[in-house]
This record gives C-alpha cells, structure tokens and sequence, in this order.
C-alpha cells in the first residue's frame, strides 16, 4: 500500500519534470518555431475532450484513459484545446520572441480579463509573479482564454491570471 | 411589517459561469416578519440569502442550520402553514406561507378536514425509474427509445439530481456529454424527457415502499399512487456524508453539496470565508467553485497523506492560492449561533492527532466532502442480495454487469450501486434501461448489441490506474447471471 507518493499528489504542483518524462514537453526546435501547446495531465484520466477539440488533429489518444500524445509538426497552438479541457489543464506557451514570451491561460472569474489590461501572474502555488499584459482573449462556454505577455524566463512559471491584486 | 432580513442579500448577482433565473419576488413571513423570496427558491434558501442562520433548535436547544440541501438531511424542518417537520430546503416559497422555527420535536398537527383526504391512482406501466438524476434521466430516455413506456418519479421539485448545481466541465468523451458542463447536460437531458411522450414524470413525489408482486406505493402532497411495474430501476442516488468533532452541528458546518446547492443551484453565497474538509474531487471542485462565487477558501485540510482527487484538480486550486494540508484533519469548530472559526491538526502514520500542531483558522464555513453513501434503503425492500462494501461508499445490491440485482427485474444505476461520478451512472443508466427493454420485449438483437458496446465503453473508463479502488469494490458484488438467479 505504501507506494511512493509523487509529491504534485501531496501539494497539487504539476512539475515540469513530470511533463517532461510524459513526453508532453514541446521539442527546443519546436519552442522556438511558435506557439505551441503545453498539456499539463499527469493522470490516466478516462477523457479524451481535447483530442476531439483539436482543429488540426493534433493530439491522440489510443484508449480513453491514455495520456495524450502531441504531434509537434500539427500543433499550430491555436488555444482551442485550452478553452475545452475539462481539467483546465492545457496551456499555450510562446518562447518564439527574443525578449518576450507569451503563456496563454484558462480564465473562468469575474471580472472578464480585457486586451491590453495589465493582469496579475500567478504561479502554480498561487504565487504572485508581477504583472503582465493581455494581448489576446477569447471565451468558449464561459472559460475565457487568455494570452499574457510575460518575461520569458516565467513562460513555464506563469498558469493563472487574476483581474486586479490578489 | 419589519423585516426579517434587515436588508441582508447573500444573492450573487454576478457570476463566471451562472446565470440565475430568478422568478417573480414572492413575500412570505418568517415567524411574523416579512421576508422576500423569489419564484423557483425554496424556503430555506429564501431564509438563508436573507441572512438567517438557524433553521430550528434540537430539543437539547443546539441550533441547526442548512447542511445537505437536498431533502435529506433534516436540518431544515420548519413549520409551514401549520404543518410541521416540512422539509424547507425542497419546499418552493409562495406568497403569504407562514413560516416558524422547531424547537425541539413540534406537536403532531390537527387531523385535517373531512374532504381533504388524498386522491388515488392505479398506474401501469413498464418500467418504473426511481430517481430523476443523471442515471434516471438516462434510463428513462434510453428505455423510452425502444418504445418503453416509462414512469419516472423524483421527490425534488425539478429534474437533474445533482448535475443541476456541477459548474465545471465533465470529462469523458464527446458522446457521453464529456466537455459540458453538469448544469448543461441536466439541462439537456430533463427537457428531452419532458418532452417525450413514452415518459410520464412525477416531481415532488417519493417511493416510500416497494410490496408484493411488483407494486409499488407512491405519495406526492395531494395524491397517492399504487404502481405495478413490469420492471423497476434504482437510480436513488447518495447522500453526504458525516464527520464527527465538537461543534459539527453549528450553522456554518454544511455538506460540500449542499453549499454548492446554495450558490450554483440558487446563487446564494454560503459564507464569506471557507475551511474544506477532504480533498477528494467534490472537495476540490467545491474549493474552485467557491472561489468563483466570490468567497475567500482559506484551504483544504485531508486526512491522507496525499490528495484523493485528480491531480488536475488541484492544481486548479493551488494556482490561486488556496493552500491543501495533507496529514491534517479538523478538531473543532467553535462560534455562537454561527461557525466563526476551526482548528485543525496534523496526524500521525496512524491517522492520531498530533499535540501542539494545532493551527486555528477564522472561517464562517466548514465544508465537509468526506465521502457519499448510496441510498439503498427503499432498493433493500425489493429483497435484492445486499453487501457492504467500503470502495463503494456502504451498503450496495449484487448485481451482473447488465444492472440487474438478485431479484428479477430491478436494476440499479448510479451512485446508489456504489459511489462513482455522474458520467459512470450516465452509462449505467442506459445499460439498466436496454436491460428493462430485453426483459419486457425479449431480446431485441439492436438493444442487446447496444449494451454489450456500453458495457464495453463502461469498463474501458474504469481502467484509469486512480479508479482501481472502485474496481475492487465492484468485484466484490458483480455476478454472473447464472449467479445472479440462483
């Protein structure tokens, strides 16, 4: 019974090592073509939304409890899967710019975040992380998908944005 | 008049994900005093968005509050137009009741009125479905499909069990509603079997017993119905579960679903600052869901030494801020009339508090999403084979892996079968129903088809290495139909 425990099942921090050995970190070439989605879902969770919800086939899934799989030459890090994954678990990050990177976020609080709003960061411990602009958002049933501007050494830092202090 | 509330709203009038449909403002008096309610609100709910807390009082004279919300719990009896013990929380508000507090147990009430006794009703039909929630929703319609003629009957005032208060969105596949959110898919499924000329609908109507030769006693406010079923499908669901530690009956303590009752069923803000207990899904989910009704989560304490919930999910809550204390569990809550704040502790190996590791927490709200227990009891009366099982949540039927329970032609679907998720009782909720349909038609090869690709699609969503609790638990009670008949 006393397996060993992953710490994120202890505080609820995905690490980036973690996604690292899922396969489900983004190729350095990739990373510095574009946008490009980052899946954060450690877990055989029986849900396939986002291998649906992708426009240009990109991610797959032989079972329904399978981890996804990202083919990196498809993914255009569109944002739709972002909107769709039950588990607001997806992201889009952007490492394609020499001074500025660009994290793209679930967002599903009032107030709805506006273009060109300066939002506070967050990290995955809640974290305050200094501010940083909205470039772009969209909504899908009521999550909004939201790109912030950030410094490009917090683009695997930043997963959340809050409207106003925190 | 004075008024009750004082100009107290604990309303949300604007929220992410919700959009409230408020009826008609309805006047209505609480011990003599005017309250305002709005059309589709219940009296407890109406009561609690105006600031009251105390519901009734033990005959020990301790206060008690809202805690399940769903009819279960009976924290809310009140006495409404003289008639006592009337469960508040499921009781629509309308203009003019007369509403008073219990203290202790109330007087039993006048023998009514010559003329007033109820009317009866002799229906048939083929299948009877107990339990108007997701897995009742789906049987009824899938039964319906193959030209069943159904009889679907809920005690609460509208269709969608506990999907109509789930905020966030399901996972799953695109065709089991997976990507939607609850409320969306309780939304979908009562309109279509509203709309369905095979099903008859009974709301505010309970099963109170089942008897001989497949007759079963319905009773609704006005009307008592007997019901001979050629079959009958459980879909009774769950209700929350208890933790024991001084002052758990204090007004503020709540079922996790019964503070989602409040504010995403009716847009009523449960408190102001939270406490969770358990971090399990509901534990989290009910975290994040707080956080988007506006109100502060000071954290979520388990007992565990890890999350029992997916990681996903706590991640979501982390992200803001809302710290999740493994090892720890909740020793006290204290306040006057009203929870004003918890200690909690850690624990050793062995789950024993440890001693100088308290920490208090100021909190109006402690949430408690400790487990759910299947409601079995009326599916007891059938004589269907019954074990307890802790995986599944208590005491559960035997049954094959078509849904039927050791007595011919009661099948069982949802949480009441074991405790698993609305996606899961979805699936068993058409499987129970081709079930009914091949046992009152025969075995139409299109109905058997479509189960055996259910049952197929049912056990590849429980292979996920977290549900393997569950899958023992299902083990212990799954027969062959061999088995089942002997």
């Amino acid at each position: 019974m006393n397996k060993e425990i992953p710490p994120y099942r202890v505080n609820g921090i995905i690490p980036l090592e973690v996604i690292k050995e899922l396969g489900l970190l983004p190729p350095e070439e990739r990373l510095k073509k574009g946008p490009v989605v980052l899946i954060e879902c450690p877990e055989r969770i029986p849900c396939n939304i986002c291998v649906s919800a992708c426009p240009y086939g990109a991610i797959s899934m032989n079972s329904i409890t399978d981890i996804p799989k990202v083919d990196w030459n498809k993914c255009v890090g569109c944002a739709t899967c972002v909107a769709l994954c039950p588990g607001l678990a997806i992201f889009v990050i952007d490492l394609s710019q020499e001074d500025k990177g660009y994290v793209t976020v679930p967002h599903e609080f009032l107030p709805a975040p506006k273009k060109g709003e300066e939002v506070t960061l967050l990290g995955k411990d809640g974290r305050t992380l200094g501010t940083g602009k909205v470039v772009r958002v969209f909504e899908r049933n009521k999550t909004y998908v939201v790109t912030v501007e950030v410094p490009k050494e917090l683009v695997f830092e930043v997963r959340a944005i809050w409207v106003g202090k925190k | 008049m004075p008024s009750a509330s004082n100009g107290v709203d604990r309303r949300i009038w604007a929220h992410p994900i919700l959009e409230f449909k408020r009826g008609k403002k309805v006047k209505f008096y609480f011990e003599g005093k005017e309250v305002e309610g709005y059309e589709n609100e219940s009296i407890a709910i109406a009561l609690y968005a105006s600031g009251i807390d105390i519901l009734s009082w033990t005959p020990q004279g301790r206060p008690r509050g809202a805690f399940c919300m769903i009819g279960k719990c009976s924290s809310c009896f009140m006495v409404v137009n003289g008639v006592p013990n009337t469960r508040t929380c499921r009781e629509p508000v309308r203009e003019g009741l007369q509403v008073f507090r219990q203290r202790g147990l109330p007087s039993i009430p006048e023998v009514r009125e010559e003329g007033e006794s109820p009317e009866e009703e002799v229906l048939e039909t083929d299948v009877l479905i107990i339990g108007g929630g997701p897995a009742g929703l789906s049987a009824a319609l899938k039964a319906a499909e193959y030209g069943l003629n159904v009889l679907l009957v809920e005690d609460h005032f509208r269709l969608g069990g506990q999907l109509v208060k789930q905020t966030h969105k399901f996972f799953g596949s695109k065709e089991l509603f997976g990507g939607l959110r609850g409320f969306q898919i309780a939304e979908m499924l009562a309109d279509k079997v509203l709309n369905n000329e095979n099903i008859k609908v009974l709301t505010e109507t309970i099963a109170y017993g089942v008897f001989r030769d497949g007759w079963v006693g319905l009773a609704s406010k006005n009307k008592h119905y007997r019901v001979r079923a050629k079959t009958m499908i459980f879909a009774t669901g769950a209700h929350e579960n208890y933790l024991a530690f001084p002052g758990n009956d204090l007004p503020g303590v709540m079922g996790a679903g019964g503070a989602q009752t409040l504010m995403n069923e009716y847009g009523v803000r449960p408190g102001n600052n939270a406490l969770v207990v358990g971090a399990g899904n509901v534990g989290l989910i009910i975290a994040y869901q707080l956080l988007q009704a506006g109100v502060n989560v000071k954290g979520i304490v388990e007992i565990m030494p890890q999350i029992g919930g997916w990681a996903v999910h706590a991640a979501k809550v982390r992200r803001y801020g809302i710290p999740i204390f493994t090892r720890h569990t909740i020793k006290r809550v204290w306040g006057k009339d009203r929870v004003e704040g918890a200690t909690i502790v850690q624990v050793d190996e062995n789950f024993q508090p440890i001693p100088g590791t308290e920490k208090d927490i100021e909190c109006d709200l402690v949430l408690l999403a400790v487990g759910l227990t299947p409601d079995a009891s009326l599916l007891a009366q059938t004589g269907a084979k019954m074990a307890w099982v802790s995986e599944l949540g208590g005491l559960v039927a035997y049954r094959t892996k078509y849904m039927e329970t050791t007595v011919p032609g009661v099948f069982i679907a949802g949480d009441v079968k074991g405790i698993e998720e609305a996606t899961v009782a979805m699936l068993e909720g058409q499987i129970a129903a081709l079930s009914a349909v091949i046992k009152v038609k025969g075995e139409i090869p299109k109905a058997v088809e479509e189960r055996e690709k259910l049952v197929k699609i049912l056990d590849e969503y429980r292979q996920s290495p977290l549900l393997a609790r569950v899958r023992e638990g299902i083990k212990k009670v799954l027969l062959t139909e061999g088995e089942c008949y002997e």
